[in-house]
Parts: structure tokens; sequence; C-alpha cells
């Protein structure tokens, strides 16, 4: 049953420079038809497939979100690969790339097949592990990135922190490249983080809290470019917050290194203000900054600057986000909002069109990583996201199928949300619940 | 004028009139003070609760006093370390001491926002007794009080406050606190601890000792929070800092000759305060701490609504 035929989409993929009211079909888990011919796309999904007529919606490639956190092993009371890949799914997403701050950290072979065969045994979403690139993300001796590689593991981040200093970085590069593999840096300086809390400014210094600079990202960006120069290996900045960032990479871009980018949709819609309250749902590793970082982050993602929308899906208990500000930890969820919070701030909002935001949650990120997916493309694998882009609803966390609820868009009204999510060809989510095992809790 | 509010929380938030209220208030309180028989029934049957996150000494002793005086219980409660290493949160531990009855909860916490949580979580009513680095209403009550008594007022004098401003609650109160009610402030002190854009506060940023001397009528003279500092030394040393900061009696004739010397305490003696200077005769640091009494009797008989 891994077939499916989804009839009377408008059709979505700037990549493949198609936009058009037809049809897909996939057959045996692989796209097998995109176009105008129904009777076509029939025969080619075969009498035993789903059938799905989404009139008035838009069918793209199944979304991918380069940057969650999935907490296994060693966290599932927060979140399970089974319980990620669920919300992902329920968020229009069909794959994810998970990073490897989980306890123990996912830095040699056995992790990553223990991540993939928990993900298979889920069956949810595609689960694309990433390797951490320093052995215990210690940031010390180098992880053995090739062994990994060879496992599955796609990239290869200390994510949650940078790599602590240009020397070890240079190496990562190198051998990453070797490994054909990006690396993926969290850019924040700890020595200038000290024991910052938010964005440093007046918020800052008003409710007493200590701040982080700007320039604790800008610097590890900037070194971060010149060993990309020096070396040739892929340097991907994860979750840009600030303006100079994204003048550093549009820089670098120019020059011809090989940089890419991906922002959060919290940097996206999100300042610092959000912090007044002492909650700390707001609280979140780059932090939330200025309204001038959110216009220059926008206008990076216009300009392709910056390539892909990634969520930093990052649970984290209840009990553990009920602390004061300072000692809770940082972090939001973001994948069951992601898609709306786009939709509604960027596109309905702001004037962005689907054909500039879909390659950004699709093609661009899996070129990134190297996944061979994210096209509506015959012969790929049958990921589809059927959206509705009008579909106006309010974010309620009780309802989620993540297992946890910080979620910073809480209550929020949003328009645009994916109403099925396809998966190798089998329905993981459908929002009316006819189909898939996932359905919409409310 | 009617008191409305439930907890004293912050300067912040205060209007003029309401702190000038809560000043009026402390006056009667500092006469009760004077006398033989220190005790008034403004509280009988009340339970006030100190939980003191924190070390204190005086703030904790000045509160407790504060509340016997006005003849309420007085419970204590003090916990050091953080709520995350002893398995209960604040307000896990403060709905506990809530529900055996109490009227006041006065909070000392080491983290920034704490009593804004606390009050969403409890209904009895909250007194910040400092927060982190954030607020120390209280304090800078006592403080406008004693300016206040010494100075005649408080509109149009220039008030400096001098040291590690970044880590100081006690400044943050005093700069909402003195700027509402008509002074100008002055923060003095070395850039590396003065917090960035203060300035928006409606203060004046100075880093030249010998010019706030000029300036001020009153100075305020805060410790350094060397515990507080996380990402190093803020100055190469404390003998460059006294150089540069450090109030002494050679220094003090390059003020005006009435000005006034403050410190909401602990003294470093020697470092930011010489010996003389504290104990000198334009020091007010005992009075401070006298006028502390009344001001936190007053703002205690308010928030537990008895009039």
């Amino acid at each position: 049953m891994s077939s499916i035929l989804i009839k009377n989409a408008e059709l979505l993929d700037p990549s493949e420079e198609l936009d058009m009211d037809g049809h897909l079909a996939v057959r045996d888990g692989l796209i097998v038809y995109v176009g105008a011919d129904l009777e076509e796309a029939a025969a080619q999904a075969g009498p035993d497939a789903v059938v799905v007529d989404a009139r008035g919606r838009m069918a793209t490639a199944g979304l991918i979100d380069m940057h969650v956190h999935l907490r296994e092993p060693g966290n599932e009371a927060v979140e399970t690969i089974a319980s990620g890949a669920m919300a992902a799914v329920a968020g229009g997403f069909s794959s994810v790339a998970c990073m490897p701050n989980t306890d123990p950290p996912v830095d040699d072979e056995a992790a990553v097949i223990f991540q993939q065969r928990e993900a298979h045994r889920a069956g949810l979403a595609n689960v694309f592990p990433v390797g951490a690139i320093t052995a215990g993300r210690k940031g010390e001796e180098l992880a053995e990135m090739t062994q990994m590689a060879k496992a599955g593991a796609v990239a290869f981040s200390d994510d949650g922190d940078a790599v602590p200093n240009a020397g070890l970085l240079r190496r990562a590069l190198s051998y990453a490249k070797m490994a054909g593999k990006p690396v993926l840096e969290h850019c924040e300086d700890n020595s200038l983080k000290g024991e910052g809390v938010m964005d440093e400014g007046f918020m800052s210094t008003m409710l007493g809290l200590k701040g982080i600079p700007d320039e604790c990202e800008e610097v590890i960006v900037a070194r971060d470019v010149a060993m990309s120069r020096l070396t040739g290996g892929h340097i991907h900045i994860q979750h840009v917050s600030t303006a100079n960032s994204v003048e550093i990479i549009r820089m670098a871009k120019r020059e011809g290194s090989r940089v890419t980018a991906e922002v959060t949709p919290h940097h996206l819609t999100l300042t610092c203000e959000a912090v007044k309250d002492y909650d700390p749902v707001f609280k979140v590793n780059p932090p939330l900054r200025a309204e001038r970082d959110i216009k220059a982050l926008r206008r990076g993602l216009r300009d392709g600057t910056i390539d892909a929308i990634a969520s930093d899906h990052a649970p984290h208990l209840e009990e553990a986000k009920e602390l004061e500000f300072a000692q809770a930890p940082s972090g939001m969820i973001g994948l069951e909002t992601t898609l709306g919070v786009v939709s509604t701030t960027l596109i309905h909002e702001n004037g962005f069109t689907w054909a500039e935001i879909i390659p950004l949650l699709t093609s661009k990120p899996s070129d990134i990583l190297g996944l061979g997916r994210g096209r509506l493309k015959v012969g790929l694998p049958g990921d589809i996201t059927v959206i509705d882009p009008d579909l106006e609803w309010t974010v309620d966390a009780e309802t989620f199928h993540s297992k946890s609820r910080n979620c910073p868009f809480n209550g929020w009204s949003l328009r645009g949300r994916a109403v099925m999510t396809v998966v190798g060809g089998k329905v993981m989510f459908d929002l009316e619940g006819k189909f898939g095992p996932c359905q919409a809790l409310r | 004028m009617l008191w409305t509010r439930k907890h004293l929380l912050g300067l912040q938030e205060l209007s003029a009139g309401e702190i000038t209220f809560i000043l009026e208030r402390a006056d009667s309180f500092k006469e009760v003070c004077t006398r033989p028989n220190k005790k008034v029934p403004a509280l009988v049957g009340r339970t006030i609760v100190n939980m003191f996150f924190e070390n204190s000494t005086r703030t904790n002793l000045s509160f407790q006093l504060a509340a016997r005086r006005l003849s309420a219980d007085v419970l204590m409660f003090s916990k050091t370390g953080t709520s995350v290493a002893k398995g209960e949160t604040m307000v896990d531990t403060a709905r506990n001491i809530e529900a055996m009855g109490v009227d006041v909860m006065v909070l000392r916490h080491g983290s920034s926002g704490a009593p804004w949580k606390l009050a969403k979580n409890v209904s009895c009513a909250v007194v910040n007794a400092g927060d982190g680095q954030h607020e120390h209403p209280t304090q800078a009550l006592l403080d406008l009080y004693t300016i206040r008594e010494v100075r005649g007022g408080i509109a149009g004098l220039t008030v400096g406050i001098v040291g590690d401003i970044a880590h100081s609650r006690v400044a943050r109160s005093n700069i909402w606190g003195l700027t509402k009610l008509g002074a100008r402030v002055m923060v003095v002190g070395p850039t590396t601890l003065i917090p960035r854009e203060i300035e928006k506060m409606g203060v004046e940023v100075c880093h030249d000792m010998d010019l706030a001397l000029r300036e001020c009528d009153v100075l305020n003279m805060l410790r350094i929070q060397f515990e507080r500092q996380g990402g190093g030394n803020p100055f190469p040393s404390i003998r460059e800092y006294k150089h540069m900061f450090g109030l002494t009696r050679e220094r003090l004739k390059k003020g005006k000759p009435d000005l006034t010397i403050m410190h909401p305490g602990p003294v470093n003696r020697g470092i930011e305060l010489s010996p003389e200077v504290a104990d000198g005769s334009q020091s007010v640091i005992l009075r401070q701490v006298g006028n502390g009494l009344a001001v936190r009797m007053a703002v205690l008989q308010l928030v537990a609504g008895v009039e």
C-alpha cells in the first residue's frame, strides 16, 4: 500500500519550474507521474492506490526540516524519535535531520544505526541522523566521521556549541569534505556568551538578565566562512539570528565560498521584547534579537543568502521550563507550527510567495544535506505534502503530537497548514482523519 | 490616594504618586520606631513569611523586625542554591508554605524575575526583597526616604550611583525611583560595569569619579559583586579600581561640601569607601538602615491590605 494518486492539486516545485494544476502518482514508494493527464496518472498509480482529491490545495515535495532535536537516546521523557517523527508529519514534514546532542551524543556508527532503527520502527517520517563533529561533542578530537557517513549520517554538527577553535574547525571541514558531507555550525562564541541568557541591549539591562551580544554569533560566522575558504569544505550556518551574520554570509557567497545558512521561524518573527515577562518559553540559543534583525533575515531569505527554514525543534519538559528564566533550559519546539507561522507571517502578511518559500523547505535543504529528494520529479521518493494555504487555525500546544509543550506560538491564529503528509507513498498524516496512522488530535 | 496594588514587585511599575505615598506612610512608622514601645497592632493575626533563596543578613532582619513591630506572625524560610539542584521548584515550595495560611510572602531570590513568577502562582501578596540583578524596591524606597529626609526633597538633586551598575538590583530600582521623582541620575563606574543602553532608562553615564564628585549632591556607593561577575574580572585589580572610583577622605574634598554619602551595604571597606568616609559626618549609611525599618513596615502594612 505505498501507492497514491493525488488529483486536482496545484503542483508547486519551483526547483523544477513546476507550477500547474495537475496530478501526482506514487507507486511502490517512488514518484511515477507528475502532470496534467489524470488518466495517465491513475494508470501509473495502479488500481490499489489511495486516491486523494486535493482540489483547492497545493501539493509540494514532502517538506524537510533540516534541524530538529529528537532527544533519543537519553531524554525519552521529553521526545523520542517516534514522537518527534509524528510531530514532523503532523506539521507537514516528511523528512527531518536530527542533531546529535543526545545523551550520549551521536558520535559513532552504532549511535547512527540506533537512531535509524528507531526511525524505521516508528515508520512515520524519514529521519536523517547528523553525527557529532567531535568525539563526545567535547570539542577536542574529531569523531569518526567517515564511519558515521557510511552508516547514514548526512552531516556533522556539534549543535548546541560551536567548534571551540579555528584549528579544530579547519581539520573538521577538511575531513568532512573527504566524507562528502557538510559541517553544520551552531555559531556562538562561549567567551562572549558567558552566562548570557537573552539578547544583550536595553531589554537585558532593564530586566537584569545577562546579555548575549550579536557579535557572539558574528565572530564565529566570520571565522567559519574563512575556514570554509581555506579548506574548500562546506560550512552550513545554523539558525542565523543577526543582521550582520546575514551580511557576512552574503559576502562569503559572493566570493564563491561553500557556505549555506538556515533561519528559524522564531528568529523570523519574535524579538527580545517577548522576554519581558521572564517566560522561559522564549529562552532560546541564539537568543531572540531585534526588529532590524528580523528585517535583515527576511531580506536574506528573499535574495538567496539564506537557503533554508528550519525549526530547531528543541523539546523540553514543562517542569524545566517552569524554572526561573536564568535556570531554565534554552529551546522551543516548532515542527507543528513552522509551516503555519511561515505561511502566515511571511506569505499572507509580508508579501512572500509560496514559490519563494517552498524551496527553502524542500529542494534547498535536500541539496545541502544531499538527500536526493525535495522535488516533484519522477523517480524520486514519494514524499509529498498537501497544503491548504488558506486554512485558518489556532495553535493549541495541548494537541501537539510532540511530547513537549514549549511552543512560543501557542495561541496564535494562523493561516495555512499541511493537511496531508505522504512519506514514501504512504499517507502518514491526514488532518481530516480519513487515511494514515497520524491524525489531528483536536 | 488609595493603595490599590496587591504586591510590591518593583519600582519600574510604580507611579511617582505611589512611591510618594509609601514614603509618607513610612513617616508615621518612623515615629513609631522612636517610642519606647515600638510595637503597633496593625497586623495582629496576619502571617508573613520571609522566603530567602539567597543569603542576606540585613534585609532579612529588617523585614522580620518590621513584621514583628506590626504584630504579625513571622515565618522564616531560607534555602540557598538553585531549586534545580534541590529537586523542588520555588513555586512548589511557595505553594506548600501558602497552604499553611500566609498573607504576605517576602521573597529574596538570585534569579531576576522570580517575584513575578511567584506572584502569578500564589494568591497571597508578594514583596520583592531583591531579585537577581533586577530590582530591590524596598532598598530603593529606603534610599529615597533617606535622601528626602537629609536633603529635604528629591526633585532637582543630582544623584550619582557608583560602581558595579551591571550587577546591581539596587541601581536599577534607584534609577526608576529617582527619575520618577525628578532627580538627575548619573551612573558612574568603569566601562566594563555599565550595562548596554542604560541611557534609555533616563540616566547619564560617567566614567570619571572627579566629574561625578563635582556634579553630585548625593553619591550612592555600590559594592563590587565579585560573586556575580561570571565572565572574568571587569577590571585589572582592586588597587586600580580604588584609584579610579574609590572614595577616600582626600578625594571627598573635590565634592560639594554638603555631599551626602550612601551605601546599601554590606560595605567593602577600603574598596569603594575608605573607613573614615564610611564612618564620617557625610555618611548616612546607618540612617539608611534605620529608615529601612520604617519603609518596610509601611510596605508590609500596605500590601497586607490593612488600613
